[in-house]
């Protein structure tokens, strides 16, 4: 290995499914010799990659596609997530920490349970201390910190009471084992910081795998553009460093990385994920083009007027920033369990002390009795009964395609009772389709696909797709040649055919192409934006679930029609961001509770307000990072499942607070008439965290 | 007894290492990528092909 610096990128490769593909991209990347080391993350659908200072985006990109990969790069997350995950590390570590404590202790209490006594049980008490004392002071860290803040703006929360408890019994253990005590709580302390940890981790784990699932699907992060230089040369430019006035060279299929206006060559743009438009705009020099839509035709040169936070997607931006306030109001459920719970479970303790002082208990016994109830009350159960309930079904969820972002969005999607629905890349898949191909004779058909397969334009894909349906082999041809702008042009037994603009037929703005042999046309294929499959089944599915639906879309009117007509459902079109965030804060006056579904940089204002929002995987980068949760592939009713599995998923939540209740009926009672020995204590602990987690694994066959 | 203060610092150094042995795993990064661990044994090495 030579001196040579080194630098580190990273690459989201959502096509990453098996063991072939990692070892095809491992052994396939460090082929090319300025990537020196290259290493596949599975779970977060991520390639890192080393590489030497002088290779350029588009060349690793190309070596990935050279593979057969689709790549895009990332660039390194924002601070905030980085902090999620170093609190979900510690998190991780403390769990352990307790858990290792946990079992030594036991370890040693079981003797002492099973009649160790004398010096034998005070060496044991000791032991236990010396290992659950320090346990305390590394593991409770998390309770004692959130209890801590709580209480510094004078208010309470769940951490207080647990906090006050482990505190209380361990002060209070230590001094029963100085004075040669029969009980000491220490298995108790550190088996109740165990089981709350592991809840807690358990949230958090949910919240880091679907962060690292939605930045496997984020594009625009690190994108960029290539940019003339000096000289006619071109180098490529990262997003974050476009300037205005740099002429990028957008090539057909690409997405602009800046907002700017065409110098030169003339292309239609694809306006959909910017304003939910589904027709294409025809632009020539000197018209604006935004930053985010889709170059469909021709390369241009765009000369950039605005870079980065301040192209039109910012406005959006600061729209969205004042939606999401109103849902950062949201509480969650355990946090409004704790509301009530941390005033009782305090009053319960404290009425312990006060009946047992004045029952002539003394102050020590009466303290530890205290401390008993305290310990009792915060079952560990209820730590448990909601990430272990999410955390089951956020998995079954992801393993059929859709991504939650965390758990309070479950909690969210189980109440909505209407969705709005964003048209174009929402009901339909937001690309075009090829019409009628069935009509056209078979030999058009492989003379049409082999022409089609040698281009990477939309249109040329959307026809690849849709004649795999056919069962079609490409013709042989041969000197296959593309012209930018107008189409495929090849030689098929002394005979020239061409695939591309439709030449004066007078379609209007309808996509279209042209089939043509020796300049004679021989048949004009349309595309149009379809429905998606089941998009019929999945609003029936909605409406059977008590869920209304109406279409939002800034489409116009005569686009939206024949899908509100086949669907039987309402619309409302040609609206702006704002008359979309309109109508939600409309319909939540009135008392609903909205779904928003939508994907594009227009719907990420609705898409924040909603009370809960999903996108499709396909979305714009804004829209995904808006909405809740993310459905992936064609079909429309993983939306229908998700909200019966947050409804399902509510509803063991709901059982499993009963049974923390149920407990605290059985439990409080003992532990107040000063009944409950550490080994009561332990099994009752256990017990009642097993059943919760038991019970929140039958959300695991919910659904198939 | 005096087999109890030869086995119970057996049993917590054993426990310990335990401890250790999780923690040094964490932090070499071991679990990072679960699911990508579990495919890995089905890819053939480039010294297993040759051989």
């Amino acid at each position: 290995m030579t001196a040579t610096a080194v630098v580190e990128r990273d690459f989201a490769v959502p096509d990453i499914r098996c063991a072939g593909c990692i070892a095809k991209l491992e052994q396939g990347l460090v082929r090319d010799r300025r990537i020196a080391a290259a290493r596949v993350n599975f779970t977060e659908k991520r390639v890192h990659l080393s590489c030497t200072p002088d290779t350029d985006m588009p060349d690793l990109i190309g070596a990935f596609s050279s593979l057969g990969f689709e790549a895009h790069p990332i660039g390194s997350g924002p601070d905030e997530a980085d902090a999620e995950a170093e609190t979900s590390r510690e998190l991780l570590r403390a769990v352990a920490v307790s858990g290792f404590a946990m079992m030594n202790i036991m370890l040693l209490s079981v003797s002492v349970w099973s009649g160790a006594a004398g010096a034998t049980r005070d060496l044991f008490h000791w032991l236990s201390a010396a290992i659950a004392l320090p346990t305390i002071a590394y593991a409770g860290r998390p309770f004692f910190r959130s209890a801590w803040r709580a209480l510094r703006h004078r208010r309470t929360n769940m951490d207080v009471p647990i906090s006050i408890g482990v505190l209380l019994v361990s002060v209070m253990s230590l001094y029963e084992t100085a004075t040669h005590g029969a009980h000491a709580y220490f298995d108790g302390a550190v088996m109740l910081l165990f089981f709350l940890l592991c809840g807690r981790w358990l949230d958090s784990v949910m919240r880091d795998r679907a962060r690292g699932g939605v930045t496997a699907l984020l594009r625009n992060m690190g994108t960029g553009a290539m940019v003339f230089g000096h000289e006619r040369s071109t180098r490529w430019v990262d997003a974050t460093a476009l300037e205005p006035d740099m002429v990028m060279l957008v090539a057909a299929g690409e997405r602009l990385a800046a907002d700017g206006v065409i110098a030169s060559g003339s292309s239609s743009i694809d306006l959909s994920l910017l304003t939910g438009e589904s027709a294409p705009q025809t632009v020539r020099p000197g018209d604006v083009v935004h930053a985010g839509t889709l170059n469909l035709d021709a390369p241009l040169k765009v000369r950039v007027t605005a870079a980065g936070s301040d192209t039109a997607i910012a406005d959006i931006a600061r729209l969205m920033g004042e939606a999401a306030q109103g849902k950062s109001r949201y509480v969650r459920i355990a946090d409004r369990a704790a509301r009530l719970y941390a005033p009782a479970v305090h009053c319960l303790a404290l009425l312990a002390f006060a009946g047992w002082m004045i029952a002539g208990a003394g102050w020590h016994h009466s303290l530890l009795i205290a401390a008993a109830v305290l310990i009792i009350t915060c079952p560990c159960a209820l730590g448990l009964a909601v990430p272990a309930a999410q955390i089951v079904a956020a998995g079954a969820l992801m393993r059929k395609g859709v991504l939650i972002k965390d758990g309070s969005a479950l909690e969210r999607l189980s109440e909505v009772d209407l969705a709005l629905v964003d048209k174009t890349g929402t009901l339909t898949p937001g690309r075009p389709e090829a019409l009628d191909l069935g009509l056209l004779d078979i030999g058009v058909k492989s003379l049409v696909l082999a022409l089609a397969q040698s281009s990477r334009h939309p249109l040329s894909e959307a026809l690849t797709r849709g004649l795999q349906a056919y069962d079609v082999r490409p013709a042989e041809v041969a000197s296959i040649r593309e012209t930018a702008g107008f189409g495929v042009e090849a030689r098929w037994a002394d005979r020239t055919v061409t695939l591309g603009r439709p030449l004066g037929t007078g379609l209007g703005d309808a996509l279209a192409t042209q089939f043509a042999v020796d300049g004679r046309p021989v048949a004009t294929i349309r595309f149009a934006d379809q429905l998606r499959p089941d998009a019929r089944d999945a609003v029936d599915a909605l409406r059977e679930a008590g869920i209304a639906a109406m279409i939002l879309s800034g489409d116009r009117a005569e686009a939206v029609a024949p899908v509100a007509r086949e669907l039987g459902l309402t619309a409302q079109t040609g609206m702006s961001p704002q008359d979309k965030l309109a109508a939600i804060a409309r319909q939540t006056a009135l008392g609903h509770k909205v779904l928003m579904l939508g994907d594009g940089l227009n719907d990420g204002p609705a898409l924040a307000a909603g009370y809960a929002s999903m996108a499709p995987g396909s979305a714009s980068d804004v829209g995904k990072n808006a909405a809740d949760c993310i459905f992936m592939g064609d079909r429309l009713m993983p939306v229908v499942e998700t909200v019966r599995m947050a409804r399902r998923t509510q509803t063991v939540v709901r059982q499993n607070f009963m049974l923390a209740i149920v407990y605290n009926v059985v439990a409080v009672p003992l532990a107040f008439a000063g009944l409950v020995t550490p080994l009561i204590a332990a099994v009752a602990m256990s017990g009642s965290s097993l059943l919760v987690v038991g019970n929140a694994l039958r959300l695991k066959g919910a659904i198939r | 007894m005096n087999g109890l203060i030869l086995l119970i610092p057996i049993a917590l150094g054993l426990g310990l290492l335990g401890l250790a042995a999780f923690f040094w795993s964490l932090r070499q990064g071991q679990f990072e990528d679960l699911d990508g661990a579990a495919l890995r044994i089905f890819v053939e090495d480039e010294e297993d092909r040759a051989a």
